[in-house]
C-alpha cells in the first residue's frame, strides 16, 4: 500500500516535482500553514497550497459566511472553507479555529509559533502590526495579502531567509577553461587534434577544441587569455583555421568547430567568485557557533574550501551543456567534470564535519552521509546562493525608520504603483477611525471621498511625505467599496501561494518586500519598504 | 460532485465537452435559478458605479450584470490546469453561459472534428460548421498548451471576420483571450482579430523548439533525452508494442513504462546515466516539444509574468506585423529560383521563423489543372508525390507569378502564396 501511495503521489505531483524535486515536495508535506481570514483571496491562496500537497493548514477566522462569500450556508466561514478545501486533496489535513486573530493574540499569542508560515488576508492595520511583532520575534515568516477592488498587495516579513537552490534563469556554465583543474588538463592532453581522423575530429567536443587552442594562445601571448573584442575575434579566427580542409583546400563542414567559435564569448570568462557570494562570506553569521543554522555552517565550509582546496574558486559545478560529439567523447568529458565536482563536494563536506566538531557537535554516520548529499547539492549551486532579509513591519511603519526615499522617488511619477500603497495605508486609517471601509454602500461613496482625503493628508503629514496623491485615486478607492472581485483574488492567490512555497521549500528567491498588482493596467511593482 | 471539483481543479485531460451547471453557474436562460442575497455585490461595484479610470464609453447601469448573467456566451478551450482556473474565475465573476472544450493537444485532427461536429453536420463543409459553432460566442478564452492549437484558433477567428467595402465590421470580431504557463512563468494577452496583433504576428518571438538532430538520436546519443527520443521516434513505430497503429499515449502508464525500460537499455549501451521515469513521461507527453506561450516576450494587450526571482511582470503592446501570414490579408511571396527543388520550398515553409509550418501540403494550378505537388498526411498520396521533392520547380511546370495553395495544421484556411522566380 505504501508503494502504491508513493507511486500515485509521484503521478499526482509529477508536474510540480519537475520544478522543486522530491526534497522540495518533502518540505511542503512537512509544512503547516496558517491562513487568517477565509475570504476569496484567502481561499485562493490556500487552494494553491492544498493542491500541491502541503502537510496541513489551519484557518483562523471569526466571521460567518455572507452572501458575498459565494456560499449558500449559515456556517462559520473558517469551517465552511476548511471542508471545501479538504476535498481538493485528501493528503492534506485541515483545521480551523473560529476565533478572530485579535482574540488569539490576547489569549494565546504562542498559538502562532507552531506554523511554518502565517498568511494574513484583509487584516486591519492594528491586528497586522500586533501579529507582525509576535511572528518576527518567533522567526515565523509572515505574508500579508490584500485584494481591494482592482488592486492586489503582498508584504513579506521574514528576518533572514536563506536559499541554496535559487534556480537562476540564465546562468553561465562553469567550464574552468581558463584555469583547468589537473584532471581536466590531463584529459585535454589525451587529445591530439592534428593526428585524428576526420570522424573523430568532427566529433570532438567544442570544450576540448577551445581548450587546445587556448593552450597554444597562452603560450604565445604571455599567459594572457583573449580579453577584448579584437583579441577574441583573433582567437575565433585561430580556431576556424583548425577546421579540416579537403583535398582542394576547402574547409569541411565541422559543426563542433562552429560551436567552439560561437562559445568563445562566454567560455573564456575566468572563474571568479560572484560578488553576491563574497558578501555572504563576509557576513558575521559565518562565525559558527553551536546555534548556527546549517546554511551558514555550509557557507563557511565553502569559504574555507575556496581558500584551501579550491585555490580561490568555488567547488566545480560538474555539469556541461550538450554539444556535437560522439557519445564516448562526450561522456568521458562529462565524467571529468562530474568526478571533480564530487571530489570538491566531499572536501566541502569534510570542512562541515570539522566545523560542527569545533562547536561540540559530533556527527554520526547517518549525518555524514546526509551531509555529503547536501554538499553535493551545495556544490551545484555555490555560485547562486542567496539570502533575503526583509525589514520588519515595525520598521516600515515607524516614523523614524519609514523608507521616505523609496516612497518619494517612486512618486516622482504620480501614477506609479506606489500610489496604491499609500492609498492602502490611508484606507487602513479610515477603517481605524470609522470602523468600516469607505464606499461599501452606494450612498456612502460621495461623502467618503472627502473623509478618505482627510486620512490621506494626515498620513502624509505624519510621515512628512512631500508627495501629491491625485484625487482620482481617492475617488477610485471609494468606488471599490472594499470589493474583492474574484479575478484579482485569483491572481493574488497564485502569486502569494508561490511565494509561500518558496519560503517553505527554500528554493527560488522570494520577493523583498512589497508587491503591488494593478489589475486595471495589468502592471505590477516590487517595492522595498 | 467530488469528481467534478477534482477534475475542475487540474488533473488528467480527456476529450470531453463539459457544460458548467449548478455548482457555479446561474442558468438564467432556462429559468432555473440558485440566487441568493449579495452574491454579485463585488461585481456590481464595477458595473453600477462610475469612476475616474473607466473606459470613456462606459456608463454605469444594471444592464451589464444582466448581460453577463444571462446572455454573454463564453467558450473556454482547454480544461487543463489553466482551463480550470479560467472556468472558476469566469463563473465566479458572473459569466453564466460557459462552454468548455478539452481536447488532447498535438493530435490536432480532433480540434476541427470532434468538438465542433455533430451527427447532424455530416455532409456540410467542415469550415462552415466550425464557423457556425464559434460564431455563437461573444468571447473565446484559451488555456491551451500548444502553439499549433493556438494558431489554428487564431486562424479560425480571422476567417470569421466580415469586411464590407474593405471596412471591417466590428460586429464580426470575436475577442480571443489567450494565456499560457510554463513552470514559474506565464503570460496573458488580448487579441482582437483584425484589429490588434494576432498570434502569428508575434510568432518569431517564441523561443525555438528543441529538436534533436536525427544523427544524434540514431547513432550518437549523449543525454538521457536522446535515448528516450530514440525509443519514442524510432523504436516504437518499429516494434508497435501495443498493436499496429497504436500511437504512444503520454497519459498511459503502460506505454510510458515500455518506453522507460527501452530507454534504459539504450542508455546502458552508451554508458549514459539519468534516464528516469519522470523524464520519460515528460518527453512522451511532448512537454519538451510543447512551448506554452512563453514569458520571453514582453508584449498592452500582452502581459508577461515570471516569479523565479521575486515577481516580475512586464506589459506592452504587441504590434501587428505588416506581412503577417495569418492576418495581413496580403498574399505572401515565395522567392525561389526555377532550378530550386521542391524540397527547398518545403524546408522553407517548415523552418522559416515566421511560418513554422508542421507538414504543409502544397498544391498548384498547372496547365489548367489542379495538381498536388506534395502531401504528407495521407500515406498513399505521400508516396505518389514524394518524387516531386527532388524535382525542380521548373520541371514541375510552375511559372513565375503563379499562385500556390498551402494547407497545414497551423491554419484552418488554406494559405495562398505567390511564386516569384529569382534569376
Amino acid at each position: 500500500i505504501m508503494a502504491a501511495t508513493k507511486a500515485s503521489k509521484e503521478q499526482k505531483y509529477d508536474r510540480q516535482l519537475r520544478l522543486w524535486g522530491d526534497h522540495g515536495q518533502e518540505s511542503l508535506e512537512n509544512a503547516h500553514v496558517c491562513l487568517i481570514n477565509a475570504t476569496a483571496t484567502g481561499t485562493e491562496i490556500l487552494k494553491n497550497l492544498v493542491l500541491p500537497g502541503i502537510g496541513a493548514f489551519t484557518i483562523v477566522d471569526g466571521h460567518t459566511v455572507s452572501g458575498e462569500d459565494f456560499l449558500c450556508t449559515l456556517q462559520n466561514r473558517a469551517q465552511a472553507a476548511t471542508e471545501l478545501l479538504q476535498e481538493l486533496n485528501s493528503d492534506v489535513s485541515g483545521n480551523f479555529v473560529e476565533e478572530s486573530p485579535d482574540k488569539l493574540l490576547d489569549n494565546d499569542p504562542e498559538f502562532f509559533h507552531r506554523f511554518t508560515i502565517v498568511i494574513g488576508v484583509q487584516l486591519p492595520e492594528s491586528t497586522c502590526l500586533r501579529l507582525g511583532s509576535v511572528l518576527w520575534s518567533a522567526s515565523v515568516p509572515f505574508l500579508v495579502c490584500k485584494s481591494y477592488g482592482l488592486i492586489g498587495y503582498m508584504r513579506l516579513a521574514v528576518q533572514e531567509h536563506t536559499v541554496i537552490e535559487s534556480h537562476p534563469d540564465n546562468a553561465l556554465e562553469d567550464l574552468r577553461l581558463y584555469q583547468p583543474f589537473a584532471e581536466f588538463k590531463n584529459h585535454i592532453q589525451s587529445y591530439d587534434l592534428d593526428s585524428m581522423d576526420k570522424k573523430d575530429h568532427s566529433h570532438t567536443p567544442w570544450i576540448i577544441i577551445v581548450a587546445k587552442h587556448l593552450e597554444k594562445w597562452l603560450s604565445e601571448h604571455n599567459c594572457q587569455p583573449p580579453k577584448n573584442y579584437k583579441e577574441k575575434e583573433a582567437f575565433r579566427q585561430f580556431i576556424r583555421e583548425g577546421i579540416l580542409k579537403n583535398e582542394n583546400g576547402v574547409p569541411e563542414d565541422e559543426e563542433n568547430f562552429e560551436e567552439a567559435i560561437k562559445n568563445v564569448n562566454t567560455a573564456l570568462n575566468p572563474t571568479k567568485i560572484p560578488s553576491a557570494v563574497e558578501d555572504l562570506f563576509n557576513c558575521e553569521q559565518c562565525n559558527i557557533t553551536s546555534q548556527s543554522p546549517s546554511f551558514w555552517v555550509m557557507l563557511q565550509a565553502v569559504k574555507e574550501f575556496a581558500l584551501k582546496e579550491g585555490n580561490g574558486s568555488l567547488p566545480v559545478r560538474g555539469t556541461i551543456p550538450d554539444m556535437i560529439a560522439d557519445s564516448q567523447k562526450f561522456i568521458n568529458l562529462q565524467n571529468v567534470y562530474r568526478e571533480k565536482a564530487m571530489q570538491d563536494a566531499a572536501a566541502v563536506s569534510k570542512h562541515v564535519e570539522r566545523l560542527l566538531q569545533s562547536v561540540g557537535k559530533v556527527c554520526c554516520s547517518h549525518c555524514i552521509a546526509n551531509c555529503k548529499h547536501l554538499c553535493w547539492r551545495l556544490g551545484k549551486n555555490a555560485f547562486f546562493l542567496r539570502v533575503v532579509r526583509c525589514r520588519s513591519l515595525a520598521e516600515e511603519y515607524s516614523v523614524d525608520s519609514v523608507n521616505k526615499d523609496e516612497i518619494t522617488s517612486s512618486m516622482d511619477n504620480p501614477d506609479s504603483e506606489m500610489v496604491f500603497y499609500l492609498m492602502f495605508r490611508a484606507v487602513d486609517r479610515f477603517y481605524q477611525q470609522h470602523s468600516r471601509y469607505p464606499g461599501v454602500y452606494n450612498y456612502q461613496v460621495e461623502d467618503d471621498i472627502s473623509k478618505l482625503k482627510l486620512c490621506v493628508n494626515s498620513l502624509l503629514q505624519e510621515y512628512s511625505l512631500n508627495v501629491n496623491i491625485k484625487d482620482d485615486y481617492i475617488h477610485e478607492f471609494c468606488r471599490y467599496g472594499a470589493a474583492e472581485p474574484h479575478t484579482v483574488a485569483a491572481f493574488l492567490g497564485g502569486s502569494a501561494a508561490q511565494e509561500a512555497i518558496k519560503i517553505i521549500s527554500h528554493q527560488f528567491v522570494p520577493f523583498n518586500n512589497t508587491f503591488i498588482y494593478n489589475a486595471m493596467s495589468q502592471t505590477s511593482a516590487t517595492l522595498q519598504l | 460532485m467530488k469528481l467534478l471539483l477534482f477534475s475542475l481543479f487540474r488533473e488528467k485531460k480527456r476529450r470531453r465537452v463539459v457544460e458548467l451547471t449548478e455548482k457555479m453557474v446561474v442558468d438564467g436562460g432556462s429559468g432555473r435559478t440558485c440566487e441568493w442575497e449579495g452574491r454579485w455585490n463585488h461585481i456590481k461595484k464595477f458595473l453600477e458605479r462610475s469612476g475616474p479610470f473607466t473606459h470613456p464609453d462606459f456608463e454605469p447601469s444594471t444592464e451589464s450584470l444582466q448581460f453577463m448573467l444571462e446572455t454573454c456566451k463564453i467558450l473556454v478551450i482547454g480544461a487543463g490546469g489553466l482551463g480550470c482556473e479560467l472556468l472558476k474565475d469566469l463563473g465566479l465573476s458572473g459569466f453564466c453561459n460557459i462552454h468548455v472544450v478539452d481536447m488532447d493537444t498535438i493530435d490536432l485532427s480532433n480540434l476541427n472534428r470532434q468538438f465542433l461536429f455533430r451527427p447532424k453536420d455530416v455532409g456540410r463543409p467542415k469550415a462552415d460548421v466550425a464557423a457556425d459553432f464559434i460564431n455563437k460566442f461573444h468571447i473565446i478564452v484559451c488555456g491551451l498548451d500548444s502553439i499549433v492549437a493556438r494558431r489554428w484558433m487564431n486562424g479560425m477567428l480571422l476567417s470569421l471576420l466580415v469586411y464590407e467595402d474593405g471596412v471591417l465590421d466590428p460586429g464580426s470580431i470575436i475577442p480571443l483571450i489567450d494565456g499560457g504557463t510554463e513552470g514559474f512563468k506565464g503570460n496573458a494577452r488580448v487579441i482582437l482579430p483584425g484589429m490588434t496583433a494576432c498570434i502569428d504576428c508575434t510568432l518569431e518571438l517564441y523561443p525555438p523548439q528543441i529538436n534533436f538532430p536525427m544523427c544524434t538520436i540514431a547513432s550518437m546519443p549523449r543525454l538521457p533525452e536522446h535515448c528516450i527520443e530514440y525509443v519514442r521516434v524510432l523504436l516504437w513505430p518499429k516494434e508497435t508494442p501495443f498493436g499496429d497503429g497504436v500511437i504512444l499515449d503520454g497519459d498511459d502508464p503502460e506505454h510510458i513504462q515500455w518506453v522507460y525500460q527501452r530507454s534504459l537499455e539504450r542508455a546502458a549501451d552508451f554508458h549514459i546515466t539519468g534516464v528516469t521515469y519522470r523524464l520519460t513521461q515528460a518527453a512522451c507527453a511532448t512537454e519538451v516539444f510543447k512551448i506554452a506561450s512563453s514569458a520571453y516576450i514582453p508584449l498592452n494587450n500582452y502581459m508577461v509574468f515570471n516569479d523565479v526571482d521575486g515577481l516580475y511582470t512586464y506589459t506592452f503592446e504587441a504590434e501587428r506585423k505588416e506581412n503577417c501570414s495569418a492576418c495581413s490579408q496580403v498574399p505572401l511571396d515565395l522567392h525561389f529560383s526555377p532550378s530550386s527543388k521542391l524540397q527547398e520550398m518545403l524546408d522553407y515553409l517548415t523552418e522559416s521563423a515566421s511560418l513554422q509550418m508542421k507538414s504543409p501540403a502544397i498544391t498548384a494550378t498547372v496547365e489548367g489543372k489542379n495538381k498536388t505537388l506534395y502531401l504528407q498526411s495521407v500515406a498513399s498520396i505521400e508516396q505518389r508525390t514524394r518524387p516531386n521533392l527532388s524535382k525542380t520547380l521548373k520541371e514541375l511546370g510552375l511559372t513565375d507569378g503563379q499562385e500556390l495553395a498551402v494547407a497545414d495544421v497551423t491554419t484552418p484556411q488554406t494559405m495562398l502564396f505567390r511564386l516569384c522566380f529569382t534569376s
